[in-house]
């Protein structure tokens, strides 16, 4: 069975909400729908105070190249456009509306009814998918259009479904595949035709057997598209390391997969191609996993975007009694948080809530030059030795050995015996590095 | 909940540690540990509870009164070294003289680096060296092994030389394979049983405690080279199964060449150390003034290592084919 070919670690699955069913949380009172639910800069709203909108109305459009649009997810009025504090703290542009009935935009396709043709042109996909504002749900949310459009010179050669979900607990994707496989094999051919590519790997890992089976039955029905299962391994999941386990190919550093000729898109985002394409319905909910040990019902929830988070938590028995720490997201990349009065976006695929007794660190050791975070490493980099270096300043030395390379899997600091907080250190430095790079490139 | 914990990613450890490693390494010493209490009865009791109680309070009273930091010496490293320095040495050794050892051991080959992590060599053969430079005599005077769990074998033991000893003065009257094999032989107490290491060191690998590399590496060399030798002339020369089986070879390649701290990190510099040990090693059994060539060779790759760490760097992910391009 493939997987990828350097370093990788295997933290335990806790899958606890396998299997459950996507349940719909109930609409909110009041939505408030966060403007920087993507990577690049917030967008710009295009409704005022007052205004009353619909189900699927734009609100905001994108500001620059690298943004996206971002439409109502409830009908109401808007009675707020300002700032909120986020999961982390930090001021984040939204806007508020008092939800109103639950009217959605005539062009939009409620039906239950699977809509297979798509008769639209490789530019009419693209543009479909930008309008509906669809972003990648694996995490980063990258504009999932600026994908479709390869750089000049630049051919993509195969298109790569990562249905890997390799982050312990977080079963959303999961559970997505088995209720929806039909609707993503589609998503899949549009992306396929808007891509111009004859050839899709859809990489599972075989902790899902139900789900490669199905899928595999699926793919015998459609031309081109290959279901790959793959060994389970961490970080498994990441683009990288995905493209290397898939196809032998390894993006040089710096580079994108387009490199490589891969294109890389997670299998929720499939989906919202196939609701955006076929049914009109632009990214206005998303399943996310609400789980813990201690979570009395752990399961996976349909949330329009806005909804306070703490309504699906209530869905799954509420906060548990000692919880120490939430996070947004799996334990190996999620971040924690710090708010809990926070709404649901594009990018929360999950909260992870861990009992006090697992929350805290433990004391950091002397580095004992084990080696253990170089064999844990994927992408091949010494971390002990960026630590070191970004302790001590040393931004030059950390750039030659690689530190723009790191991905924050996580992966040497959950190997490390003496518990050193090795990525900190490495984010730090990569932060600061990255900053110099910039400052560099601007100056020529 | 009253307050949220707030850290950075990642929120889950494998829940390894030093100490897990250290008693791992601890455990994986129990069948040799065994098998020199049988051959060597009370003596080798007597040198390895010496060896590790003073390594430990050595440890602790540097820790407490010199440097004035928190003692660790429950991070089971200083076990460790204390137990293998007692390994490396005779079972009839007087008592002082495994004290004084286990002060160089852990105030010279270890704290005054700065303790654990922060030592260039191995501490229980820096301690180990220190006693065959000063006490050649007593350093290299084995008690015959009983075989007898014996209680009387510390004072007025009879004395046996080892197999390398035998070897420099020809190779007419070695032990068979199968005694050395079983620990039947003269030698330091922890590594006259070549089994009972073996054993242990397929305890570290499962593990994954060591990794292959290490072992492997130095043990292939030395066979490699010393079958050379024994091609070409096998009066002078022991066969490569005679090397491997004696003088600390498996005791040095699993248990103390092994050690983190002192060995390198990535996969090519851990097969440069191996060669360069088992090179060494072979050397200085064939041509050196001492029959031992073990403890020798690894000090000399310790020295090497960080060397090796910083030039031999793990292959980074896509970077063959930049090479390519």
């Amino acid at each position: 069975m493939k997987t990828f070919k350097i370093g990788g670690v295997h933290p335990q699955a806790n899958k606890l909400s396998a299997g459950q069913r996507i349940q719909q949380v109930a609409l909110p009172t009041q939505a408030v729908i966060l403007l920087d639910q993507h990577l690049g800069a917030p967008a710009t709203p295009i409704v005022a105070i007052g205004d009353s909108v619909k189900v699927g109305q734009l609100i905001a459009a994108p500001t620059g190249f690298m943004s996206a649009n971002v439409h109502s997810s409830v009908s109401g009025t808007v009675t707020k456009i300002d700032t909120v504090t986020d999961a982390w703290g930090r001021h984040s542009p939204a806007i508020t509306i008092d939800v109103e009935a639950d009217h959605w935009l005539e062009s939009i396709d409620r039906t239950p009814e699977i809509n297979r043709i798509c008769r639209l042109s490789k530019e009419e996909i693209i543009k479909k998918i930008q309008n509906a504002g669809i972003v990648g749900l694996g995490g980063a949310c990258f504009p999932t259009h600026i994908k479709l459009m390869p750089p000049p010179g630049k051919i993509a050669e195969v298109l790569i479904v990562n249905a890997v979900e390799c982050e312990p607990y977080l079963t959303c994707d999961h559970q997505l595949m088995m209720e929806h496989g039909e609707e993503i094999f589609i998503g899949i051919s549009i992306l396929m035709k808007a891509l111009a590519v004859q050839k899709t790997l859809i990489g599972i890992e075989n902790n899902k057997k139900d789900v490669i089976d199905y899928f595999q039955r699926l793919a015998n029905r459609h031309f081109g598209i290959e279901v790959v299962p793959l060994k389970m391994c961490y970080p498994q999941g990441g683009e990288k390391q995905l493209i290397d386990a898939l196809i032998g190919r390894q993006v040089p550093s710096g580079a994108l997969p387009i490199e490589v000729g891969a294109v890389v898109q997670n299998v929720a985002t499939t989906f919202a191609v196939y609701e955006a394409v076929q049914k009109n319905k632009p990214l206005i909910e998303r399943v996310m996993t609400v789980t813990g040990k201690e979570v009395k019902n752990p399961g996976n929830f349909l949330i329009r975007f806005g909804t306070p988070l703490m309504a699906a938590v209530e869905m799954a028995g509420g906060i548990p009694e000692n919880t120490g720490k939430i996070i947004g997201g799996g334990p190996m990349m999620g971040r924690a948080y710090m708010n809990t009065d926070v709404p649901a976006s594009k990018r929360t695929s999950g909260l992870l809530f861990m009992p006090e007794q697992d929350s805290l660190r433990e004391e950091p050791q002397n580095c004992i030059r084990c080696g253990k975070c170089i064999s844990a490493c994927p992408m091949g980099l010494e971390p002990y030795l960026l630590t070191n270096l970004s302790e001590r300043g040393l931004y030059n030395d950390l750039e030659k050995n690689g530190i723009m390379d790191c991905i924050e899997c996580g992966c040497c600091l959950f190997s490390c015996p003496s518990h050193r907080p090795l990525l900190d250190y490495v984010r730090q430095g990569k932060a600061t590095v990255g900053g110099i790079i910039r400052a560099r490139n601007a100056k020529k | 909940m009253n307050q949220l914990i707030v850290s950075p990613a990642p929120h889950v450890h494998n829940s390894d540690s030093v100490a897990k490693n250290m008693y791992s390494v601890v455990i994986a010493l129990v069948p040799a540990y065994l098998a020199a209490l049988y051959f060597f009865g009370l003596g080798a009791l007597l040198v390895s509870l010496t060896a590790v109680v003073s390594c430990v309070l050595f440890e602790y009273l540097i820790q407490r009164f010199l440097l004035k930091t928190k003692p660790s010496v429950w991070d089971g490293s200083a076990i460790l070294t204390g137990l293998l320095l007692a390994f490396n040495l005779p079972s009839n050794l007087p008592i002082w003289m495994v004290i004084l050892g286990a002060l160089v051991a852990i105030g010279i080959g270890k704290m005054s680096f700065g303790g654990l992590g922060n030592n260039i060599f191995n501490p229980a053969l820096v301690g180990r060296v220190f006693l065959l430079i000063s006490f050649p005599t007593q350093m290299t005077t084995w008690p015959r092994p009983l075989g007898n769990w014996g209680l009387a074998s510390y004072i007025d033991a009879e004395t046996a030389a080892t197999p390398l000893a035998m070897m420099k003065g020809g190779l007419a009257e070695m032990p068979s394979h199968i005694d050395l094999l079983l620990g039947n032989t003269g030698g330091s107490m922890g590594e006259i049983c070549a089994a009972a290491l073996l054993l242990g060191g397929i305890f570290l690998l499962c593990r994954k405690v060591i990794t292959w590399h290490i072992p492997v590496s130095i043990l292939l060399t030395v066979a490699l080279f010393t079958a050379i030798l024994h091609f070409a002339n096998p009066t002078v020369y022991a066969s490569p199964l005679t090397h491997l089986l004696t003088g600390g070879l498996m005791l040095g390649a699993i248990f103390m060449a092994t050690d983190y701290v002192t060995s390198p990190m990535t996969f090519w510099g851990q097969i440069i150390y191996g060669v360069g040990i088992g090179i060494l090693t072979v050397v200085i059994r064939t041509w050196g003034a001492y029959p031992e060539g073990m403890s020798f060779a690894i000090l000399i790759m310790n020295a090497v290592t960080p060397l090796l760490n910083t030039y031999i760097k793990p292959k980074r992910f896509g970077e063959k084919r930049k090479k390519e391009n």
